[in-house]
């Protein structure tokens, strides 16, 4: 965790971040799905100066056989940061927050994925982070759910993520690195728009009850702009030519 | 697997038909706490200590104050790290090795909700800017288990942070040396205070016991600061929330949360 007090300004005068943006848009997002030749699903996005690339495997096989269940199918999944996504060299083991990462984002799929119709079967999720910046974990989310969808694995709903935060004293939506960095909350969300369940929610960073309301809507405006984009990325794979 | 198995889902039945009949298994109200006893000074040797129950679930954290290296980009600032780990004895699952995917959040969310709310201040604990600081390591350890380690590990760690009485050291020649007979308090500016709710069916409860851990759909943690500000939050479990649950859990942490500050605060 860096410092936090600020010595860039976080919102000028006008509102505008700096990074250019106003208080209520996210950074470029571009999704595309279907980019690994072998995975049965895959998608590869940019959510600012992250770059993700998500391969799913499955339903097949459970090795080791003892984590297969006799009910339901089950899905694991890997976050992995690249040891040169990150300024600093990145350890290529796993970290605890990458352990952590894995948890909370296979957590925020499960309720999606119909899995009980593939018993003893496993689906795997791996998520490869090319490059960080800030909010990796929902970019990720974003790509996987596309990636679940890409392999033709039977969905309630994708999940779409995008996190909101406090900085300068404003609630800002889709926050950057720096102000991750020098701001005063993030708050990554994971949602699914059509059944209204967050499945991702963390914090850190303080937020007066208020603020907490808004930043929780404020997030969920950001989730379902990354939502559309999600479900056109799926349309540009499977309906080239636009019919459909 | 097997016959737990099954009583699992018989247990989980039973759960969630008390639930609708608006009664809670171990015949609490929703919202309410189980008796939380906290013993401070429950290990002498560590600088500050806390032996918690809360209900069954039994936590004992121990704080250790040493010379630390300061990390690369905050010189001016002292370490924090805050740990939890599951004993072999205080669950038939709990197996000895390196720490499972819930044992390692376990420790990240405790440790988040105290760090964020910026209790121990520091910036009080530099010896030599950029070359020696003052380390607070609060090791939790869990030794029985009726759910809920969230919020157990976090008051241990809490209170034994309120009790622990560091030595003071100064810069000498080659390092920190002690300052004989001198003696402080870890410098805390809030007390933070964890609340858990799981969320069966349409119901949602604060701190849930083993049972009803293990049939929650979905769980949140928040943690609110002494000035009823949000400054930390998880999301576990399988299931969802609405945006309308979860703001409701945040008015409801804040509000069980002073409840939890005061017991802390009396006993630390």
């Amino acid at each position: 965790m860096g410092g936090r007090e600020a010595q860039m300004v976080l919102l000028d005068e006008n509102g505008i971040r700096c990074d250019g943006r106003t208080v209520n848009q996210t950074r470029r997002v571009e999704i595309k799905a279907g980019v690994l030749k072998n995975a049965d699903g895959s998608a590869y996005i940019e959510f600012g100066d992250n770059k993700i690339l998500a391969g799913v495997y499955g339903p097949r096989d459970v090795h080791p056989k003892h984590m297969s269940d006799t009910d339901t199918g089950i899905l694991r999944c890997r976050y992995h940061m690249e040891p040169f996504s990150v300024t600093e060299r990145k350890n290529p083991a796993p970290s605890r927050r990458e352990i952590e990462i894995s948890k909370v984002i296979k957590e925020a799929l499960l309720p999606a994925v119909m899995l009980e119709q593939f018993p003893r079967t496993a689906v795997d999720v791996y998520i490869e982070v090319l490059q960080a910046d800030g909010g990796s974990r929902c970019a990720a989310l974003d790509a996987a759910a596309v990636a679940l969808a890409d392999a033709g694995i039977p969905m309630r709903d994708l999940v779409c993520a995008c996190a909101a935060g406090k900085a300068a004293d404003t609630i800002i939506l889709d926050v950057n690195n720096e102000e991750d960095q020098a701001g005063q909350a993030d708050m990554p969300m994971g949602y699914m728009p059509n059944l209204d369940q967050i499945t991702l929610l963390q914090l850190d960073g303080v937020l007066s009850p208020d603020e907490f309301e808004k930043c929780v809507q404020t997030a969920k405006e950001g989730c379902l702009q990354v939502y559309e984009l999600q479900k056109k990325a799926l349309q540009d794979r499977f309906f080239p030519g636009g019919a459909g | 697997m097997g016959a737990t198995h099954v009583l699992d889902q018989l247990k989980k039945k039973r759960v969630a038909e008390l639930l609708e009949a608006g009664e809670r298994i171990d015949g609490r109200a929703f919202d309410q706490v189980r008796s939380l006893k906290i013993e401070t000074g429950a290990v002498p040797k560590a600088n500050g200590s806390a032996r918690v129950h809360l209900g069954d679930t039994d936590v004992l954290c121990g704080v250790k104050i040493q010379p630390d290296r300061p990390f690369p980009d905050t010189g001016d600032r002292g370490v924090f790290i805050c740990t939890a780990e599951m004993l072999p004895l205080s669950h038939p699952t709990v197996e000895t090795g390196p720490p499972n995917e819930r044992v390692i959040e376990l420790a990240r969310v405790v440790d988040r909700g105290i760090r964020e709310s910026h209790m121990v201040d520091v910036s009080q604990l530099v010896i030599k800017k950029d070359v020696s600081v003052v380390g607070v390591f609060a090791d939790n350890t869990v030794i029985d288990y009726d759910g809920n380690l969230f919020d157990a590990c976090s008051y241990a760690a809490t209170a034994a942070i309120r009790t622990a009485v560091s030595p003071r050291w100064e810069y000498g020649e080659s390092g920190p040396v002690v300052v004989e007979g001198e003696s402080s308090k870890v410098p805390v500016s809030t007390t933070p205070a964890s609340v858990t709710m799981a969320k069966i069916g349409r119901h949602i409860l604060v701190d849930p016991n083993a049972d009803e851990w293990d049939c929650m759909d979905a769980r949140i943690t928040i943690t609110s600061d002494s000035d009823g500000n949000i400054c930390a939050l998880q999301k576990g479990g399988a299931g969802g929330f609405t945006a309308q649950e979860v703001i409701e859990c945040g008015r409801t942490a804040v509000r069980v949360g002073r409840q939890v500050r005061e017991t802390i605060e009396r006993s630390s």
